[in-house]
């Protein structure tokens, strides 16, 4: 028992010391922001491997959102609700949370996990120590670019996510549900709030923060070799999911009860 | 004392009165502990402007723990170093870049940069830290490179690189900037003997002509000879010897006979 106690406190003590650290650590990125357009060569490489390189991977993840939703939505909404409010039930949860959420897990996962490995690749290879030595910050050179590629790119990728989502569900809904595309676009614009769109915006612009951060926070902090690697790319990705999931809650509140609830 | 140190000769001087007017590097009581195990206990070594000081010791005494001091890569637990009159640990972080400016290293695995060619390795720190355009930049990336045999290396990526050519394009990163002072881990390490000696009168010619300050990690003990004004010799943390070529050669020291002859036997033990 008492092992069981110390040994959540000591979970307890490491996840408050990364949340401290990790918090330092947006600092000095953030500190870096001036800077930044000195780094728009790397930014911009790095925009294009979150952005174009997860596309195949967003398609086939929204397009599926898109069709689940609208099988489940249907199937719980025969005989009860009419048709026509099956567009508004799609927007909705795809705007509102499928759509930045899950992009965020999936898409995030794959982001974190990348940096993770390639940070901590160059920490145990000791090329972070070959940057400091050669007076170039890997805050500067390498944090900066990853947090901001997330950061931007989420909301974009978002988009795209959410229009192929509907897309799926519009096809899947009109092709096989027995709805006419005329009831679904109906649905659709019935109780559009741009608030919905714009509330999912600043949920996956936050998250494409916390997952970047996450990353290069666990890739910068390896210890090892080829094991520690895998242990940081590991820890990095679940503790970006969570992060995510506990984001979104509180974002949710805050969002939806509080700023646009008015 | 250290195990098995009875009878040593006495140990040199390796202290000034005054750390801040030596114009050189001071390292003074540094020690640092990993966890339970101690790597420096109480470690001095002055390392005058324009010498090449070579430190040999065996294998995990702690000699690139003691080179990344020198370059605040690592905090020491207890003791200070100067470079020229400028405490190391004391700088803040923009001085410490200024500084690190005038420091070239060669790490022991090269650390060369595996996601850009062999020639933005080289060129990097002149991207960073100067004006100069990118055919400049790369002018002077080739030159380096040319300098250590790696002409028509420029654009391979370092997982083309054999081992020593890895090493090579290591060391042309280390003097792009033309630094005052550099470090190497281990620079023969792995190489062919013919390659070693390169690198050894590349050393020299650093030294020679740039007045370029060197210290040198290594095991290779001819290598050592040659390019060596003043030798040292580390164990269980502690300088526990230092001297020019001819004192190593010709000392009676039990540890540094030990060492250059390669024996098993004696103060330094096998294992």
């Amino acid at each position: 028992m008492t092992h069981l106690i110390a040994g959540i406190g000591n979970s307890v003590i490491r996840a408050l010391t990364s949340a401290g650290r990790g918090t330092e650590l947006l600092r000095a990125i953030l500190m870096q922001l001036p800077g930044s357009w000195r780094r728009r060569d790397e930014i911009f490489e790095q925009m294009h491997i979150v952005s174009v390189g997860s596309l195949p991977l967003v398609m086939v993840t929204s397009v599926f959102v898109g069709a689940v939703t609208a099988v489940q939505a249907v199937y719980q909404m025969q005989a009860y609700v009419p048709m026509k409010f099956l567009g508004v039930v799609i927007s909705k949860s795809v705007f509102i949370e499928l759509g930045p959420v899950l992009i965020a897990l999936v898409v995030g996962s794959r982001l974190c996990a990348n940096y993770a490995a390639e940070l901590g690749t160059m920490k145990v290879t000791e090329q972070l120590d070959a940057m400091n030595i050669m007076a170039i910050d890997p805050v500067a050179y390498l944090a900066l670019p990853r947090f901001l590629a997330g950061v931007l790119m989420f909301p974009l990728i978002t988009i795209f996510a959410d229009t192929v989502a509907i897309v799926g569900g519009y096809l899947v809904s009109v092709a096989t549900l027995d709805v006419t595309s005329s009831t679904f676009i109906e649905g659709l614009r019935m109780f559009y709030k741009s608030s919905d769109l714009i509330g999912g915006l600043i949920k996956s612009l936050i998250f494409g923060g916390i997952i970047s951060l996450s990353g290069i926070y666990f890739g910068f902090n390896t210890q090892g070799g080829a094991e520690g690697v895998g242990r940081a790319t590991m820890t990095a990705v679940v503790a970006s999911c969570l992060s995510v999931l506990v984001g979104d809650y509180l974002l949710a509140i805050i969002l939806f009860q509080i700023i646009f609830n008015k | 004392m250290l195990p098995g140190a009875h009878n040593l000769p006495p140990l040199p001087d390796q202290s000034v009165a005054d750390p801040s007017a030596f114009d050189g590097i001071v390292i003074q009581g540094v020690s640092k502990a990993f966890g339970p195990k101690k790597v420096l206990d109480g470690t001095d070594l002055l390392i005058p402007k324009g010498e090449t000081l070579v430190i040999i010791g065996r294998s995990g005494e702690g000699k690139s723990v003691l080179l990344k001091h020198i370059v605040r890569l690592l905090e020491p637990d207890q003791g200070r170093i100067w470079c020229e009159g400028t405490e190391i640990h004391e700088l803040e972080q923009r001085e410490l870049m200024e500084l690190r400016k005038r420091f070239g290293f060669l790490f022991q695995g090269a650390a060369l940069f595996d996601s850009m060619t062999v020639c933005k390795n080289v060129g990097l720190m002149l991207e960073e830290h100067t004006d100069l355009k990118p055919h400049e930049i790369r002018a002077r990336a080739c030159e380096c490179l040319a300098m250590v045999g790696l002409q028509n290396a420029e654009e391979k990526l370092p997982s083309e690189l054999s081992g020593g050519m890895k090493k090579r394009a290591g060391l042309a990163r280390a003097i792009v900037m033309k630094p005052q002072y550099i470090l190497y881990d281990e620079p023969t390490t792995g190489l062919d003997p013919i390659t070693s000696d390169a690198i050894n009168d590349l050393i020299i010619k650093l030294q020679s002509e740039l007045g370029v300050t060197s210290i040198v990690v290594t095991h290779d003990m001819p290598s050592a000879f040659k390019i060596a004004d003043r030798m040292a010799m580390l164990s269980k943390g502690k300088i526990v010897f230092t001297g020019t070529v001819d004192e190593v050669r010709n000392t009676d020291h039990p540890m540094v006979r030990q060492f250059i002859e390669g024996s098993s036997q004696g103060p330094l033990g096998a294992f």
